[in-house]
């Protein structure tokens, strides 16, 4: 893939993270490659573990360390993000490129106002005098659907419910107008009716002020709600890349087939046997060689003993996976039963 | 609500259920003050609940956070003590039990906890882990306690040789299947499921779901599954209890609460699931709450769910709806009920699609 051409915000390719741990050298993510175009939603689908968000953190710089080595390019503006010094990062980070976390309760000081911690992202970027910044932050609050919003600046995050937080850590990425928000598990710690409420805040959000949204998620349900086109992850690398349409309903990767046959549907009939993935994920200590899921494939073969690259395979130049099957015989195996598709039969 | 003799956990010859809850309460004491300790309020966490679950069924309890499922699953289980009510299991009230009749009481209820990473000792073996409870219960020892935790690890899909290990040598999944086998060593008859696979990942979920459903059949277990997703719940359950601030506002049976809700707040709620197919969401009528769920130290008068509810009417903010059958077997409390009337579609009818695209 070549340097971020001018149709791409964000152009990552070949990023690999590497950590040195007591037990050996554990490479989270491993020639990872994707684009960004604006205004887009990309949800990056994955297990624990995957890489899916030691990936973006590594983006943004937030796993440098003496243990850790990044390589790679995540290509921004111009700007290689991977070699940026700190002080040209932070510059960047929660400005031109922010990212909201799945607790929100951790991610806000609990001993200042919600008000104080909005006032401060606004002026950490922006030489703005405090009324300023203030006016700034209660309007951001009224923007994310806080009610009350002048009032509630004066609160402290644990006087906030949970969906509440949320809306403030939101309000807070949002404060600079970042052209990239990075939304990593956002919804993952509410319940579902406050998840509708944040994921259709997110979306209106993207509608109305043009920035594109990396939706990293375990959850292919949100990722249907949301987004534009799909990665998803296994063992650190990209096993399928897809417009959404075409993941769910033209999946290439057994990986893929696995994980939407092993999630419960609430608009189909009930199944009587929910499929499920045989095993574990791997450890990244000890990956397997060749293909990284052909422990738990059942449809793996001998030619999955070496890797198969990202490549488009099935005629979509924009639909790509890493699965040796012929197009064909991908159709035949994957089970498709009452319009499911799952990894074989149960 | 009603404490009047209810009848849909019993089967036709009239056997008792396993289970039965008649208008049970558990409040907590809101207190303030530096010497004497006032009361000034009470969190209704559970506030007048009845319901039974016959033997081998699998009841689902679902609601948001701090609806009360939870309290009301160790209420039930007697690990904390109700405030008012009855508990009956086997047909005998337990909620007064003591001591040496509690303890034996404990063999027959076991639970399997959320966070497999928090329920299990980490300084003990699996061994030690699964085998406490009989060692506790006196049930067995020596040789013949290590053949049972063996034939329980086998049972839940390890092995015999994962005895000698520690819960941080397991993956997610496979600590809470050891947290299964603790629960299945005294042969309980009543499991209660808090949460068991939402800390896991997706393709781990369908095993441990599949895993609970065996075991299920293998040893007629009654389960009592506390869960948020609904999804879940619908797969697992053969009836869904649906809770609303210490309340249960519907219950009936899994696929009829699922595609004829007749609460409003059970619509809200099944239409705030996300399904992972893009078409069928595109075309799908969302019923999206606003605000969030008031303080169960204040909740408010009479229908609880009126604030949020957009059918409700003056009546709901004056009479509390007591919990009535408006389909057979599905009862809701609900001045409006949805999907009520011969094959007439109303607004909650569009939730899901059976089968569509």
């Amino acid at each position: 893939m070549s340097a971020a051409q001018p149709q791409h915000l964000l152009s990552v390719s070949g990023l690999t993270v590497t950590f040195q741990t007591d037990a050996g050298e554990l490479r989270a993510v491993d020639g990872l490659s994707f684009d960004l175009r604006p205004g887009e939603i990309l949800g990056i689908v994955g297990e624990s573990g995957s890489g899916k968000s030691v990936a973006n953190l590594s983006i943004l710089g937030l796993t440098r360390g003496p243990d850790t080595t990044i390589s790679g390019r995540a290509d921004f503006d111009g700007r290689d993000l991977i070699t940026l010094d700190e002080e040209e990062l932070r510059e960047l980070r929660g400005n031109r490129i922010s990212m909201i976390f799945q607790d929100p309760l951790s991610s806000l000081h609990p001993f200042y106002t919600v008000g104080k911690q909005l006032i401060e992202a606004i002026q950490v970027h922006r030489d703005v005098r405090k009324e300023e910044a203030a006016e700034r932050a209660a309007q951001l609050l009224e923007m994310v659907g806080i009610p009350d919003a002048r009032r509630r600046l004066d609160e402290y995050p644990h006087e906030f419910s949970g969906g509440m937080r949320q809306r403030a850590m939101i309000a807070m990425a949002l404060a600079n107008e970042p052209d990239v928000l990075i939304a990593d598990e956002p919804t993952t710690a509410l319940d579902v009716t406050t998840q509708a409420q944040i994921l259709g805040l997110i979306k209106e959000l993207r509608d109305r002020l043009g920035m594109a949204v990396i939706m990293i998620t375990h959850d292919l349900g949100v990722i249907a709600e949301v987004a534009d086109r799909v990665l998803v992850m296994y063992a650190g690398r990209a096993v399928e890349s897809a417009p959404l349409d075409a993941l769910f309903y033209d999946p290439q990767h057994p990986y893929t087939w696995g994980l939407l046959g092993s999630i419960t549907r609430m608009d189909r009939p009930r199944a009587a046997k929910l499929a499920q993935i045989k095993g574990q994920p791997p450890s990244p200590l000890a990956l397997p060689t060749g293909c990284k899921f052909r422990p738990r494939c059942p449809h793996a073969f001998d030619r999955c003993a070496i890797e198969p690259p990202l490549e488009p395979r099935a005629g979509d130049p924009a639909h790509a996976d890493r699965c040796w099957l012929s197009p064909d015989e991908k159709r035949a195996k994957r089970v498709v039963e009452g319009g499911e598709i799952g990894l074989e039969a149960a | 609500m009603s404490t009047a003799p209810r009848t849909e956990g019993r089967t036709e010859a009239g056997e008792t259920p396993l289970v039965e809850v008649v208008d049970l309460k558990k409040h907590f004491p809101i207190k303030a003050g530096v010497i004497f300790d006032r009361e000034i309020g009470r969190v209704r966490a559970v506030d007048g609940v009845s319901f039974s679950i016959r033997r081998g069924e699998t009841l689902g309890l679902v609601g948001e956070s701090g609806c009360g499922k939870s309290t009301l699953s160790r209420t039930i289980m007697r690990l904390l003590d109700p405030t008012a009510g009855k508990i009956l299991f086997e047909g005998r009230e337990i909620q007064d039990l003591r001591g040496r009749e509690l303890t034996a009481l404990r063999r027959e209820m076991q639970i399997i906890f959320q966070d497999p990473y928090a329920s299990l000792n980490p300084r003990k073996r699996v061994s030690q882990i699964v085998g406490e409870p009989l060692a506790l219960h006196k049930v067995a020892r020596g040789a013949e306690l290590r053949k049972r935790v063996d034939e329980l690890l086998e049972l839940v899909g390890l092995s015999a040789k994962d005895a000698n290990r520690f819960p941080h040598e397991f993956s997610g999944g496979q600590r809470q299947r050891i947290g299964i086998a603790r629960a299945l060593a005294l042969r309980p008859k009543l499991i209660i499921a808090d949460e068991p696979v939402s800390a896991l990942d997706v393709s781990i979920q369908a095993q441990i779901i599949n895993l609970l459903e065996d075991l299920q059949d293998e040893f007629n277990l009654t389960y009592l599954f506390v869960a948020h997703d609904l999804g879940v719940v619908r797969h697992i359950a053969d009836r869904i209890a649906v809770m609303y601030l210490g309340k249960i506002v519907e219950l009936g049976p899994s696929e009829e609460v699922c595609s004829r809700p007749v609460h409003p707040y059970t619509e809200t709620l099944l239409s705030a699931v996300p399904i992972p197919d893009p078409r069928a969401n595109a075309n799908r009528k969302r019923q999206v709450l606003e605000g969030d769920v008031p303080s169960p130290a204040n909740p408010p008068e009479a229908c609880r769910f009126h604030t949020r509810c957009p059918y409700a009417t003056e009546i709901c903010s004056e009479v509390e709806p007591q919990l009535e059958e408006h389909r057979p077997r599905q009862e809701a409390a609900c001045h409006h009920p949805l999907n009520v009337g011969a094959g007439k579609r109303t607004e909650g009818e569009t939730t899901f699609e059976s089968g569509a695209r």
